[in-house]
């Protein structure tokens, strides 16, 4: 009990902070999931038909996620500096592969006969794209999308080590002063904002899921 | 045939790359304005791929297809497509789409305005037989096998085209509503007119569709192109012989209606009437069966001597007569209706369901012997 109190004690005298931390890693998670977003959508798309660009691309993005973070974080230190860039960059790469690999599944399962009917009829390819295949694609991109926003919560953490803010300040700076007073705090900190964080993203993207999903079916 | 065709395809020849032979082998066809041209033949013939030539979802390799006096071999495919009905097996609406905007697919890609393509998805759903009040907001996924087929043929007509290719589009469905669908779709036709390329395997189906008939063998060379009844009766070569099956003359029976052949009178018995008398007209014609007729005409139930003997009432004697045929059944109805009957005939009425008369066995073996000698004559 008394911990929780602490707890609640060095967050309620450290507002700004706080506010700081988290606004960051929210930075972060916006502009990461968008650009990997537009970026994964692109690539889909142009290597649509093209099964061998389709699997090298696909292969290249897996690559990254292999790559453990804090060296990814690290490696574009020499060439952008400290700071937002190289951890703006190490999450993007991060998070193309899943919305890309959903996008990729997505489009491939879209039934070929409603396909073969919709070219049939006389719809150009982009009018088949973007009346057939995205938007019966789109549930299943989205699910995508989903997991990389909280692929990049939870790794955005990583940035303070680069000098990049973000929540993972708290747990970096309660690390190194353990068993300091308050040093616990600090970790319990960052890590229940980012869950928080991640826990308010993930259902506002189920919820643009309910809205934007195409029924199949009258309400 | 002294009419222009409609579409025409002239030394179109398919191959693919790596494949020696080509799908398609310098085919020339002319397909007749309102006719129902059906491709029938072993699968791998080609025949869908000829199909998918006309609208150029396959391009040709060489050739030229005509469509409406214009060679569209080249140019924007998606414009001759738009002017070309296509339905396939699988039908494929839109799933995302409800069943009015299924419809509107083509009335919107060429941008009509909305109240004409709205009044134009209602009159369609009225011509394939489904309420639109009920089904324009419906999504395919609730819709029954039959009643997507039905959207499918409403979607193909949506910007009213003149020509419809039809890929086996019966093909997937239940025998009993592919009947159902195969009749109401050629009353439809008898209003439209529209002219109409149907690709199946299925022999019956091309003899009952078709009013000519292209059977494929490999490389979709014509065998033979012909009306159902001179292929039926007098097949080309061997390869058709073996195509139509055993069943050849058999199938003639689906060509021909109940109003083509003579009916038979029955021995028929109205209340009131006298057992004993009623027992000597069916003696006096040689039968042991007769037909009761209610007050209105009505065959009600067939009666037999064993019956007439019995002492229990009429309206319970015998057995009930479960299938009636009408002057426009095929043949074909006509023999399934008999052998459902022990006694070998059945009974045809009119619209209104009065008696008009019998149809018998030995009538229709009379008129299959009588084919069959026509056809080894000629």
């Amino acid at each position: 009990m008394e911990g929780v109190f602490s707890w609640f004690d060095y967050m309620s005298s450290r507002t700004d902070l706080i506010v700081g931390g988290l606004s960051q890693t929210l930075v972060y998670v916006v502009l990461v999931t968008v650009a990997a977003t537009v970026t994964a959508i692109v690539l889909a798309i142009v290597t649509l038909h093209q099964a061998f660009a389709k699997e090298l691309v696909l292969a290249i993005s897996s690559v990254f996620l292999t790559i453990p973070s804090l060296a990814l974080f690290t490696i574009f230190i020499p060439i952008v500096g400290l700071g937002f860039t190289p951890s703006f960059i190490a999450l993007y790469l991060y998070a193309i592969m899943p919305i890309l690999r959903n996008t990729s599944t997505g489009l491939d399962s879209v039934d070929p006969s409603v396909l073969e009917s919709a070219k049939g009829m006389g719809l150009n390819r982009f009018q088949v794209l973007t009346k057939v295949q995205l938007p019966l694609a789109w549930p299943v991109m989205l699910a995508g999308i989903r997991v990389s926003a909280l692929l990049t919560v939870g790794i955005s953490a990583i940035a303070t080590l680069v000098a990049g803010g973000g929540l993972g300040d708290f747990i970096k700076s309660g690390l190194a002063r353990l068993p300091l007073p308050n040093s616990l705090e600090a970790i319990w900190t960052g890590v229940i904002l980012s869950l928080v964080l991640a826990l308010f993203i993930d259902s506002l993207l189920r919820g643009v899921g309910r809205f934007t999903t195409p029924r199949t079916k009258k309400a | 045939m002294s009419v222009e065709p409609l579409i025409k395809l002239e030394n179109v020849t398919k191959s693919y790359p790596g494949v020696d032979q080509p799908a398609v082998k310098n085919l020339n066809l002319a397909v007749t304005p309102g006719e129902i041209l059906v491709l029938v033949g072993p699968s791998g013939c080609g025949k869908s791929t000829t199909l998918r030539l006309i609208n150029r979802m396959i391009e040709p390799t060489s050739g030229r297809i005509i469509y409406e006096g214009e060679d569209v071999t080249e140019g924007d495919p998606n414009e001759l497509r738009r002017r070309i009905g296509y339905v396939i097996q699988q039908i494929g609406l839109f799933p995302h789409r409800t069943i009015a905007e299924n419809i509107a697919t083509v009335p919107k890609l060429l941008k009509w305005p909305k109240d004409k393509v709205r009044a134009r998805v209602d009159e369609l759903l009225e011509v394939v037989s489904m309420d639109p009040s009920i089904y324009r907001d419906r999504y395919p996924s609730e819709l029954s096998g039959g009643q997507a087929q039905r959207v499918g043929v409403a979607r193909a007509l949506g910007a009213d085209p003149d020509v419809l290719l039809m890929d086996e589009p019966f093909g997937a469905i239940d025998p009993i509503t592919r009947d159902r669908l195969q009749n109401e779709f050629l009353r439809l036709q008898g209003e439209l007119k529209k002219t109409i390329v149907f690709v199946t395997h299925d022999i019956d189906e091309a003899v009952k569709m078709g009013d000519r008939i292209a059977i494929l063998r490999d490389q979709s060379e014509i065998a033979q192109l012909d009306t159902p009844e001179h292929i039926l009766t007098d097949p080309a070569d061997e390869f058709v012989e073996n195509f139509l099956g055993s069943g050849a003359i058999l199938k003639t029976l689906t060509l021909r209606r109940v109003k083509d052949i003579e009916l038979s009178p029955l021995v028929t018995l109205k209340e009131p009437f006298q057992r004993d008398q009623a027992l000597r007209q069916m003696s006096d014609a040689n039968t042991s069966v007769a037909v009761l007729l209610d007050r209105n005409d009505h065959p009600t139930r067939w009666i037999d001597e064993k019956a007439l003997n019995r002492s229990s009432a009429l309206d319970r004697a015998g057995r009930p007569i479960s299938v009636q045929l009408q002057p426009e059944d095929t043949l074909q109805d006509a023999l399934a209706a008999m052998l459902t009957t022990a006694a070998g005939m059945a009974v045809v009425v009119d619209g209104r369901g009065h008696y008009l008369g019998g149809c018998t066995v030995e009538s229709l073996a009379q008129l299959l012997i009588q084919t069959g000698a026509e056809s080894s004559s000629s």
